[in-house]
């Protein structure tokens, strides 16, 4: 399977059409995707069309982007002008925004070749894709386990070779865990970064869009491409799109990378050794590797586990039957709110409203949301401390392999637990990306975990680029 | 605190929130929200005194911009999204309580 740096040269210089590509992606479609259920919709015929426009323009001679015929599949809680957009919840049936998202219309100029739009955890409120309404993504290594999630479907649609790229959103690890699963490479930018207009918000300080590829270079041009500032957007950062593609293959001499302590407790201990090795290959390329404590990421998951709630019951107020979506029939307004959201929403949706209306309710608000708030700052802290004396940091990017279907259904915290070592991050807002390095003892894709500062996407890259060489040559020698 | 999350508790917040609740999800989100809320005992007992909050990642400034007349969406097209519009609006039940 062909890069999407690959693609676009040979695209670009006339080598292959962009219809012969998107031919190849919609048979590999049409082979495996009613068996592993990556997509909510595929767009066949608009991405055969998008394809023989790019191939008139290279024709013409006229100049293309720089993901000219590029397959990419979209997470389906990026709006998409004139077609349905789901967040793979009832509450949204049938409905189609009147705009695009500015990920959307920036990849469209690109030149990417849009072949469906992926399935997720409804709202993108989980770490399995077991929350869809339309019923769960099958990881494409072993169909008996879960893809992760919450953008499972676009880790899947790469895994799968249904696509080079793929666009996820990540508010507490929804694109570095299950590309820790699929054995994929999933980026979590800087908060603000990449222009949240048009992604259907979850909780609005934590959300981030970010890529998902076979390749740490695929990632650095996705992100390349959709990055920089946006005045749709008031929480873009006013700068341009960093330069990342010189970064992959830029090396590790003279980086000084800390391997998180609090972050290697209660990991599998297969897992656990991976990272170790990472270490030690990023040490051996000449990278000064040490343990570091980051004392205050324990508390992540229970700050996260309060404030993201309480941005959503806040952000998911809007679904009321009113101006999208479903209705349910009623003889008077309130009723009618109470039903269509009992109706449209999905148990786990349920459960985060609840839990957040009750943390920001009178008497609680202070107790919870504002403590959450304080420790957010504590976490923040710790960080900081820790880039004083290093470039990047390492960790799992999650406690596990990609486990079983229903293995955590029941118990909402188990799930819950899936997320503690991504989670941080996005309190922090820094940027975190997750590359495939080894597999546990069950033959499961891990996925190593790389940390940067704010901005630190360049460096982040370095590291990445440098485990994904490591790791392609222990393949290449087993 | 304790953190006994009761039947009137959790029907009390499903009002808040807007959400009509069986009797089973009562009993369900009583126990599982107040296993949330237990593990989230660890921050609820951290010292946080003099700490500010983060309510948001970056330093956040006003953004402002002229104030020019630019395209909105189409008013069409979003109305017919709509469950139910009527004379270029949403159409909603009633929300007066007097008689029809």
């Amino acid at each position: 399977m062909k890069t999407a740096v690959d693609i676009a040269e040979a695209v670009r210089t006339g080598e292959r059409t962009a219809a012969e590509v998107v031919e190849e992606h919609l048979g590999e479609i049409e082979r495996r995707e009613p068996e592993i259920h990556a997509f909510n919709l595929v767009l066949a015929d608009q991405a055969r069309q998008a394809a023989a426009d790019v191939d008139r323009r290279v024709a013409a001679g006229e100049s293309v982007g720089r993901l000219a015929g590029v397959p990419l599949a979209l997470k389906d809680n990026l709006c998409t002008r004139g077609l349905p957009t789901t967040c793979s919840s009832k509450i949204l049936d049938g409905w189609c925004p009147p705009y695009d998202a500015t990920v959307v219309e920036r990849l469209r100029v690109a030149g990417a070749v849009f072949v469906g739009k992926t399935n997720l955890d409804e709202f993108a409120m989980g770490s399995s894709t077991e929350n869809s309404a339309f019923g769960p993504t099958l990881n494409p290594l072993d169909t008996s386990r879960v893809p992760g999630g919450s953008s499972g479907g676009s880790a899947a649609a790469v895994a799968a070779g249904f696509s080079p790229l793929a666009l996820g959103s990540d508010t507490g690890g929804s694109i570095r865990q299950p590309a820790a699963f699929c054995g994929v490479v999933g980026v979590k930018p800087t908060y603000g970064a990449v222009s949240r207009y048009g992604l259907i918000a979850f909780a609005s300080s934590l959300d981030q869009i970010g890529p998902f590829s076979a390749t740490v270079a695929d990632s650095a041009l996705l992100l390349e491409v959709i990055a920089g500032h946006d005045p749709l957007d008031s929480t873009s950062i006013p700068q341009p799109a960093p330069s990342l593609m010189e970064a992959v293959e830029a090396g590790v001499d003279g980086l000084r990378i800390g391997l998180i302590r609090e972050l290697l407790e209660g990991i599998d201990p297969d897992v656990a050794a991976r990272v170790r090795e990472a270490a030690d290959v990023l040490s051996a390329a000449g990278a000064k590797v040490e343990e570091v404590s980051v004392a205050a990421t324990i508390y992540g998951l229970s700050a996260y586990y309060l404030i993201a709630p309480a941005e959503a019951s806040s952000n998911l107020s809007r679904y009321d039957g009113v101006r999208y979506g479903l209705r349910a029939d009623a003889s008077d307004i309130t009723a009618m709110y109470e039903q269509t959201r009992a109706a449209g929403f999905g148990p786990e949706v349920k459960r985060r409203i609840m839990l957040g209306t009750y943390a920001l309710s009178a008497g609680y608000y202070d107790a919870y949301y504002g403590q959450a708030q304080r420790v957010r700052t504590l976490i923040t802290r710790d960080f900081d401390a820790a880039y004083e004396h290093f470039d990047a940091l390492l960790s799992p990017t999650a406690p596990t392999t990609a486990f079983a279907f229903g293995a955590k259904t029941e118990n909402p915290l188990a799930m819950y637990l899936s997320d503690v070592c991504t989670i941080p991050s996005n309190l922090a807002g820094h940027p975190a990306m997750s590359v495939p390095f080894g597999t546990g003892d069950d033959g499961m894709p891990v996925g190593v975990q790389v940390l940067a500062p704010a901005l630190g996407e360049t460096v982040m890259f370095r590291v990445a680029g440098a485990l994904e060489a490591a790791a392609t040559a222990a393949t290449v020698m087993a | 605190m304790p953190n006994r999350i009761t039947p009137d508790d959790v029907r009390s917040v499903a009002r808040l929130a807007r959400l009509a609740v069986t009797d089973e999800e009562v009993e369900l989100f009583a126990v599982q929200l107040a296993a949330v809320l237990e593990h989230a005992e660890d921050v609820e007992a951290l010292d946080t005194e003099g700490v500010p909050p983060t309510a948001h990642p970056l330093a956040m400034e006003n953004v402002l911009r002229d104030d020019v007349a630019r395209p909105g969406v189409d008013r069409a097209e979003v109305l017919a999204m709509a469950p139910a519009s009527e004379a270029g609006r949403f159409r909603v039940p009633r929300i007066l309580g007097e008689a029809p």
